[in-house]
């Protein structure tokens, strides 16, 4: 490749200063409302630096970590498909008029976005969606548009938290390519590894000093030592196991504790199941059709003619965990889970993903016989 | 040059052309794009049905696959949207996506007795392979029907079927679950005919096409495959909730299937042990 693949910045501030210089909107972690969350940012001085995360199940709080250290936090709440895969989308506007109506589709909102911060897992969850909402052949997208204007600056990680389970997918904690640019937080600076001609050009612009193979060996160094901090595994025969078990009796026991919220499809950055919503104005005459996140713990989302089809909370825990972990794979040969987390540390209940794979995955123990009488 | 990509969640305007009415709360609409060319279908396939404000919904297309002039959908009301959709009268406009999803695979079955079996409503999506079936007949050894519904009245589609039953080389059996004065015929579900279907034929070189509610296909496909037809060689038509009929809103999944795109229409040595799963 052209590029040069290494270099070392002293500070992610001239990096925020030179991809709004070139047009890009930068979105990076920073802490708000005692949380770490995504946000358009004008300067490095808004990351949350020196400040840690501390994850547990059902628990984060955000803490002081080693001052000056900029990256030491690991995941902010939700990921990044907000960006690409929004919320609320408005697909097309119709008007009523004398023999009809007429649909519209709203001119796209074209913005260059530039990823800052974004973790291997994280960007792992990207490749997921790409083959979920990405082209299939004969049709363009709203994300596949949203997805050619983003650029991604990858943090690989320093630090593991409790709830992280990267290395059991193999999507972390260092990513080795799919980035524009990937930093690792050295005691001398950040090392830049360099993934694309594009992330090339934006180094350039930038105060750098070459990076020496000792640099580089520190930061492998440090991604086997954020590895080794993982104490979480998903079992490798989950897959298989979940897919067979749909009687396991297991599910009772998750579904006596899982209050359906729907906070884990919120935070799972491949979790893309999505509504519509049709509305009118007042008039009836201007009708709107919107595209909506939506939940499989949502009682509607199963909805046919006669009532939703998965009413109990069992059937709808087993739906999300054996899409997730099992049915995925045979959908996009991959699993859907990333291993970031996120649905552990944000459940009100504390609901350990890996723990109820685990479970599910243990042939169901036979029920005690019946006693005589 | 690149040519814009079309939206696939931008629907088609349609125009109703001819409205007949089935049954009480039935309503067949014959369709007719007001700019785009007529899309050409395969039996089985459906389409995303819009009423201006109201919504979207999956209803099967139920004309003859060889009409170009128009495309026919019969709607039952149980919604707002299929409420909206069913009452909509000639000249009026609705939005279409579509077609999608897999069909009935007739053509690969030359040389065999085809059978239907349809319950209630389950007869519209299978009338378009009824309908090519007959119209070449002489690629198949026969063709039997199977129809059940609720009542009497509730036999969809009655004055075509009873022509389709005076056709040379088309058996049809009727049965309803609770008969009214007028009715001489037979009195329960639709597995009680099957044996009469089945007949004198080698189950061996039978292919079946199952549409109605979910219980009915699953006990009439497993009656199937305990009289010997090959579990390959029997589709039924699940019904599931459909958004986008993409497969990227995600609630058609049933286990590893998006029904919006592999299915509707699947095999049922696929889907067997899935059909014993309680609210999957």
């Amino acid at each position: 490749m052209a590029f040069q693949a290494h270099a070392i910045i002293d500070s992610p501030a001239p990096l925020v200063a030179a991809l709004k210089d070139a047009g890009w909107k930068v979105i990076a972690p920073v802490e708000r409302d005692g949380a770490l969350v995504l946000a358009a940012i004008q300067s490095a001085e808004e990351l949350p630096r020196g400040r840690v995360d501390r994850a547990s199940p059902g628990e984060v709080r955000i803490e002081d970590g080693r001052p000056g250290r900029w990256f030491d936090h690991t995941l902010p709440a939700s990921g990044w498909k907000r960006w690409l895969h929004p919320p609320r989308h408005l697909l097309w506007r119709a008007n009523r008029g004398r023999d009809g109506f007429e649909l519209k589709t709203p001119p796209p909102e074209t913005e260059d976005l530039a990823f800052l911060g974004i973790r291997p897992c994280d960007l792992a969850a990207i490749a997921r969606l790409d083959a979920v909402l990405g082209p299939d052949g004969s049709a363009d997208t709203e994300y596949m548009r949203r997805r050619r204007h983003m650029l991604s600056v990858v943090v690989q990680c320093a630090r593991a938290a409790d709830t992280c389970f990267c290395t059991g997918p193999g999507t972390g904690p260092r990513a080795e390519h799919g980035f524009d640019l990937a930093l690792t937080e050295l005691e001398i600076g950040l090392l830049v590894e360099v993934g694309s001609e594009r992330g090339a050009g934006i180094l350039e612009r930038l105060p750098s000093r070459e990076a020496r193979e000792t640099d580089i060996e520190e930061a492998h160094a440090i991604s086997r030592k954020t590895a080794g901090m993982q104490r979480r595994r998903l079992p490798p025969s989950a897959a298989a196991a979940i897919a067979q078990a749909p009687d396991h009796p297991e599910w009772d026991q998750l579904a006596a504790r899982c209050l359906a919220c729907g906070n884990c499809t919120l935070v799972c950055p491949t979790c893309f199941c999505t509504d519509v919503e049709d509305t009118t104005d007042l008039s009836g005459d201007h009708a709107e059709r919107w595209q909506v996140w939506d939940s499989c713990f949502a009682t509607g989302f199963s909805f046919v003619h006669e009532g939703p089809v998965r009413t109990s909370v069992r059937s709808r825990y087993r739906q999300w965990l054996t899409h997730k972990l099992a049915t995925w794979y045979d959908q996009y040969g991959t699993s859907g889970c990333i291993g970031c987390g996120r649905c552990i540390a944000w459940c009100p209940v504390g609901i350990d993903l890996t723990a109820a794979a685990e479970a599910i995955a243990r042939p169901a123990s036979p029920s005690p016989a019946p006693t005589g009488g | 040059m690149t040519l814009p990509l079309p939206d696939p969640m931008l629907p088609m305007r349609f125009r109703v052309v001819e409205r007949f009415d089935e049954q009480p709360g039935v309503a067949s609409l014959a369709l007719v794009p007001v700019e785009d060319a007529m899309p050409l279908f395969r039996p089985g396939q459906f389409n995303m049905l819009y009423a201006f404000g109201i919504g979207e919904a999956a209803i099967s297309i139920s004309g003859d696959p060889h009409e170009h002039g128009w495309m026919v959908h019969t709607i039952r009301e149980v919604g707002a949207v299929s409420r909206a959709l069913a009452r909509i009268h000639p000249g009026g406009m609705l939005g279409l996506r579509g077609p999608f999803g897999a069909h009935w695979p007739l053509r690969r079955q030359s040389g065999r007795h085809l059978l239907f079996v349809a319950g209630g409503l389950g007869l519209a999506p299978l009338r378009p392979a009824i309908l090519q079936a007959l119209r070449e007949k002489t690629r198949y050894a026969s063709l039997t029907l199977v129809c059940g519904a609720r009542a009497p009245e509730q036999m969809l589609y009655r004055d075509e079927v009873d022509g389709w039953a005076r056709q040379p080389g088309m058996d049809v059996l009727r049965i309803v679950d609770h008969a009214n004065a007028g009715w001489t015929g037979r009195v329960g579900v639709v597995t009680t005919l099957l044996g009469a279907a089945l007949g004198p034929h080698d189950p061996e070189s039978v292919s079946a096409f199952v549409c109605g509610p979910e219980i009915m296909m699953r006990f009439t496909a497993r009656d199937l495959a305990i009289a010997g037809v090959p579990g390959g060689r029997i589709w039924l038509s699940l019904e599931r909730n459909m958004k986008c009929a993409i497969g990227r809103c995600g609630r058609c999944q049933w286990g590893p299937d998006f029904l919006c795109r592999d299915g509707p229409v699947l095999p049922y040595d696929r889907v067997a042990r899935r059909l014993a799963i309680k609210e999957l």
